[in-house]
């Protein structure tokens, strides 16, 4: 178990975003982690050794028990041959079933897929592959991550299959899921055999765009190598939000079915307009506050094709737009610390 | 466990389990039961099926507080093995009407269990443990089905893989059988059971009553004789001595305790093992006469050997009887009365006749000879079904119907002696039985019953006289199937059946096998057969110690050879093929990275060769497509193939 070598700076990520609140975590897994303390992500493929699963009866397995147990001890009682041998019938299976539930789970093959951005407060979904390369089927895998419901899957022998799990990003930032429960109780449900995973497993968490009324800084515009800016009826320029005087027929009715915000169409003598969402410009409020309205104008503005730059405290994005760009300064406001 | 509801397939396979448990049951318990478990397994089913809301908690409990009063009126207790029983599978049926979530499914098939062991107080025959076998098959099919969670259990896999782990089972099964330090039970006091009466020869014997004992095939006991005995001919088993006679019925007596049994031994002994069923008696067998005593049980005045305490469990006990023997030549003179006494006013024309022959002969000797000489040369009948006998069973047999079984032939020729002044007793018990060639256990059984006499003659003793013999010599020399014609004789004993008998010998031994290994694996037998196996004088700490040594072994064994399944790394087909495409390209000096996704890879061999672009492409999507996908595709899988063969073909 070893961290991936020469990425520095993304395991100081991780280790300040452990410390973010992350998923509210059950007495259970505090109580497991205390047990099995968290080691870092590991090199995937992770092949579960059969070392590293775990195996303990469950509830039934101990009224399993304690019945063939007192079954036994009627059997003595009444000196009943077939009873000893039904008994023993039973602790056999009990021992088979064992085997069992532990070879339910050993060298399964656990790999990460890809986490798609999400903005805070949606959920984060991660793909698993759980690949079976063994000529043995693997049947009600139990799959969680913290705070999720349990999800059981089928791997059929040879096959792998994709799972992708939920889970709600509650913050901006990085957002490692925490451990992967695999666990099962197949075959029959009296013993519960578990593995704690810790797949390279990640999900960046842009910050929730701001609702409510919050125009763009058109006030700040610029117009680059252009000329000045014209608010003319030339060329449709981009969106601005409604101000009480525009001509109800500037409103953009089809973004405020999109987004039900209130925008008017500005037009521009024909240069591209440029903007620049400047984090020192902004009014006394929280870093939060700040980066939930910049990612907000940042989508406004890729909306509205406007060359857009951003500028943070130590880093700045030239004006440009275009998908990439939008990422990449969605990303900066995602990862920013003051 | 996500409470999910019980699904329709294993909500049928529950109760089915539940129905097949109960099954066995409905031979004993009062017949209300059984069918209110079927009225409530179906409802329940039905409930199911139609997604009917459950009935609630107070009318079940209404329903438990009627069962446990009905069962009440039906016992007229309320404790007890029987009741214990009834209440079980009442409770258990009731129970699956509160059974909605998977979990709660585990009381209902433990309980299940539960009722399974008490059917063994009823039966613990071959069949029932293989009807045992087949439940618990059924139940851990019915516990795997309860665990598939992503999707419906199929019958078929399910219960391969119950019986699967069955089978993996049983080693561990046979070592704890072997090994589990046995105790002998009861490790408290028995409640009440009842006993049911079981066939048998009684302590009493009338007219009829072993002819129709004779009709039964149930095994008495069965023999293994330490050295077969050199003459194939017929043992007599003495059983229990009748003195008293009222004029119908023969009695034992209270039974005393011999000091020093008078017996002396003639010959070499034969030495035998009696393997004995129970009768809720306290009479053992032993052929005539007994020289040794069993522990825990004494030898009779008369030399009946009893058990101190009711054979209620199969018995096994050695013996050693002597066949020529000299027993009680200085007899009491109060026993030798009571040898005599006869019912005053019965038989008048039997006691002229004993007159008459007193009078006429010179030695009591004599007398007997004239009796056999009697049923012999007279037209005297062997057969089952005599005709009825009514006021005077001796009188109307000697001079009327001259046709009967060994109890009649005993109880005439004893009353004659009386009558004559010459002591005499009746013997019961059996004479001969049937050697399985299987193996070499000779079996007893109730057909095998019957009555003699014996006579105290002055310097002689006891000696057994057997008026049969004078009247249907072939049963004794032969048994009971030569002598009777073949309609009177029991099913199994008439000759025609030959295969049938070969199917029964084939049984017996089976069954002997199984009553002597394991019903008979009593913690005796287990420190003999341990000792027998090395491990001598074995304590239950070292059987402990063996048994968790053998049962890990056999655990582990079980893993590794799953581990090795699982570690079965060979690539499959997709795999192979798509290795083998990455190896013609590596030959041209594009080597797969091994950390090179398919795409990636299809991205920079476009790059390199252009002109295998188009293809790499096609097989990065379809290994894509066939190793992630959903399922296989057998078109893809040759599409995928063809790509790759052009490719290797054109280097």
């Amino acid at each position: 178990m070893s961290t991936r070598p020469g990425n520095d700076a993304s395991t100081a990520v991780r280790r300040h975003s452990r410390l973010l609140p992350g998923p509210a975590s059950t007495l259970r897994e505090r109580v497991s982690d205390w047990i099995f303390p968290p080691k870092g992500p590991e090199i995937s493929p992770v092949v579960l050794g059969q070392r590293r699963v775990y195996i303990l009866p469950t509830g039934a397995g101990l009224m399993f028990g304690v019945t063939i147990l007192l079954m036994l001890i009627g059997s003595i009682n009444y000196n009943l041959s077939l009873g000893y041998v039904l008994v023993f019938l039973l602790a056999g299976n009990g021992m088979v079933a064992m085997v069992h539930t532990w070879r339910n789970l050993a060298r399964t093959a656990l790999r990460p897929g890809k986490a798609d951005p999400v903005f805070a407060g949606q959920l984060a979904s991660f793909r698993i592959y759980v690949e079976n390369t063994s000529s043995l089927p693997r049947t009600s895998l139990a799959v969680q991550l913290p705070g999720t419901e349990i999800e059981f899957h089928d791997v059929p022998r040879r096959s792998s299959k994709l799972i992708e799990l939920k889970v709600p990003a509650l913050s901006r930032g990085m957002f490692y899921p925490g451990r992967l429960r695999l666990s099962t109780t197949y075959p029959v449900g009296l013993f519960y055999a578990w593995a704690l995973v810790d797949l390279d497993m990640h999900c960046l968490v842009y910050p929730k765009p701001e609702a409510g009324h919050c125009p763009l800084p058109f006030e700040r515009m610029s117009a680059g190598d252009g000329p000045a800016l014209h608010t003319g009826e030339e060329d449709f320029a981009g969106l601005r939000t409604f101000r009480a005087g525009d001509s109800p027929r500037r409103i953009a009715w089809k973004a405020f079915a999109r987004n039900e915000i209130l925008l008017s169409k500005q037009f521009s003598g024909g240069t591209a307009t440029e903007i620049w969402l400047d984090f020192q410009d902004l009014p006394i409020m929280g870093v939060e506050a700040k980066l939930s309205r910049l990612a907000r104008w940042v989508i406004e503005s890729e909306a509205t094709a406007i060359r857009y730059g951003l500028r943070l405290p130590g880093i700045a994005f030239n004006p440009d737009s275009g998908v990439p760009h939008r990422e990449r300064c969605l990303q900066a406001l995602a990862l920013f610390r003051s | 466990m996500i409470a999910r509801d019980v699904s329709l397939i294993n909500l049928a396979a529950i109760l089915g389990s539940l129905a097949m448990v109960i099954a066995p049951h409905s031979l004993h318990l009062p017949a209300w039961i059984p069918a209110l478990a079927a009225v409530v397994l179906l409802a329940r089913f039905y409930f199911g099926w139609r997604r009917v809301k459950l009935p609630n908690k107070w009318l079940l409990v209404t329903l438990a507080l009627a069962s446990t009063a009905a069962i009440a009126l039906s016992y007229h207790t309320l404790y007890g093995r029987d009741v214990g029983v009834a209440m079980l599978t009442v409770m258990m049926a009731l129970k699956v009407m509160e059974m909605t979530k998977p979990r709660d499914t585990m009381v209902v098939v433990l309980l299940a269990y539960f009722l399974v062991v008490t059917n063994f107080f009823y039966s613990q025959s071959i069949l029932t443990a293989l009807y045992m076998l087949l439940v618990v098959w059924i139940i851990t099919a019915t516990m795997i089905g309860l665990q598939h969670q992503a999707g419906q259990p199929s019958v078929v896999p399910v219960l391969r893989q119950a019986a699967m782990m069955i089978l993996q089972g049983i080693p561990v099964m046979l070592t704890l059988f072997v090994l589990f330090p046995r105790v002998q039970g009861p490790l408290w006091g028995l409640p009440q059971i009842n006993y049911s009466a079981k066939s048998g020869l009684g302590d009493s014997m009338a007219p009829g009553d072993l002819s129709s004992l004779i009709l039964s095939d149930a095994v008495a006991f069965r023999v293994l004789f330490d050295q077969p005995p050199s003459s194939p001919g017929q043992f007599y088993w003495r059983g229990p001595v009748l003195w008293n006679y009222d004029g119908r019925t023969w009695r034992a007596i209270n039974n005393v305790t011999a000091q020093r049994p008078d017996i002396e031994s003639l010959g070499l002994p034969l030495r035998y093992t009696v393997t004995m069923e129970p009768h809720e008696r306290n009479w053992l067998f032993a052929v005539d006469m007994p020289v040794s005593v069993p522990e825990g049980a004494y030898l009779t005045t008369d030399y009946q050997l009893l058990s101190r305490r009711v054979v209620r469990d199969r018995l096994r006990y050695g013996m050693a009887s002597s066949l020529r023997y000299r027993a009680g030549i200085d007899e009491t003179l109060e026993n030798r009365r009571l040898a005599l006494r006869l019912p005053a006013g019965v038989s008048p024309r039997t006691r002229a006749l004993a007159m008459q022959w007193r009078a006429e002969s010179e030695s009591d000797r004599d007398i007997v000879f004239r009796a056999l000489r009697m049923f012999h040369e007279q037209p005297f009948i062997y057969t089952l079904s005599p005709p009825q006998l009514d006021t005077d069973p001796v009188d109307q047999f000697l001079f009327e119907t001259r046709s009967g079984f060994c109890e009649h032939y005993a109880s005439a020729f004893t009353f004659l002696m009386r009558t004559a002044g010459i002591p005499a007793r009746v013997v019961t018990g059996y004479l001969g039985g049937e050697t399985n060639p299987l193996d070499g256990y000779v079996v007893v059984r109730q057909s095998d019953a019957h009555a003699w006499s014996e006579v105290w003659l002055p310097s002689e003793g006891w000696i057994r006289i057997d008026p049969t013999a004078a009247v249907s010599p072939l049963r004794v020399e032969r048994g009971l199937a030569e002598a009777l014609p073949a309609i009177d004789r029991p099913l199994l004993a008439r000759g025609a059946f030959d295969w049938l008998k070969r199917v029964r010998y084939a049984w017996d031994a089976a069954a002997n096998n199984w009553n002597q290994w394991v019903l008979g694996y009593t913690p005796d037998r287990q420190i003999r057969f341990l000792g027998q196996m090395g491990l001598s004088n074995a304590n239950w700490r070292d059987m402990v110690i063996v048994l968790t040594v053998i049962s890990g072994a056999i655990m582990l064994a079980l893993a590794l050879v799953l581990l090795l399944r699982l570690q079965s790394q060979r690539p499959d087909t997709v795999q192979r093929i798509y290795l083998s495409y990455c190896d013609a390209l590596a030959k041209r000096g594009a080597a797969r990275n091994p950390s090179e996704g398919p795409r990636d890879f299809a991205a920079r061999v476009s790059m390199q060769f252009p002109e295998h672009r188009a293809s790499a492409h096609k097989i990065s999507a379809l290994y894509v497509s066939l190793r992630y996908g959903p399922g296989r595709n057998a078109g893809k899988l040759e599409a995928m193939r063809e790509a790759v063969r052009k490719i290797r073909l054109r280097t």
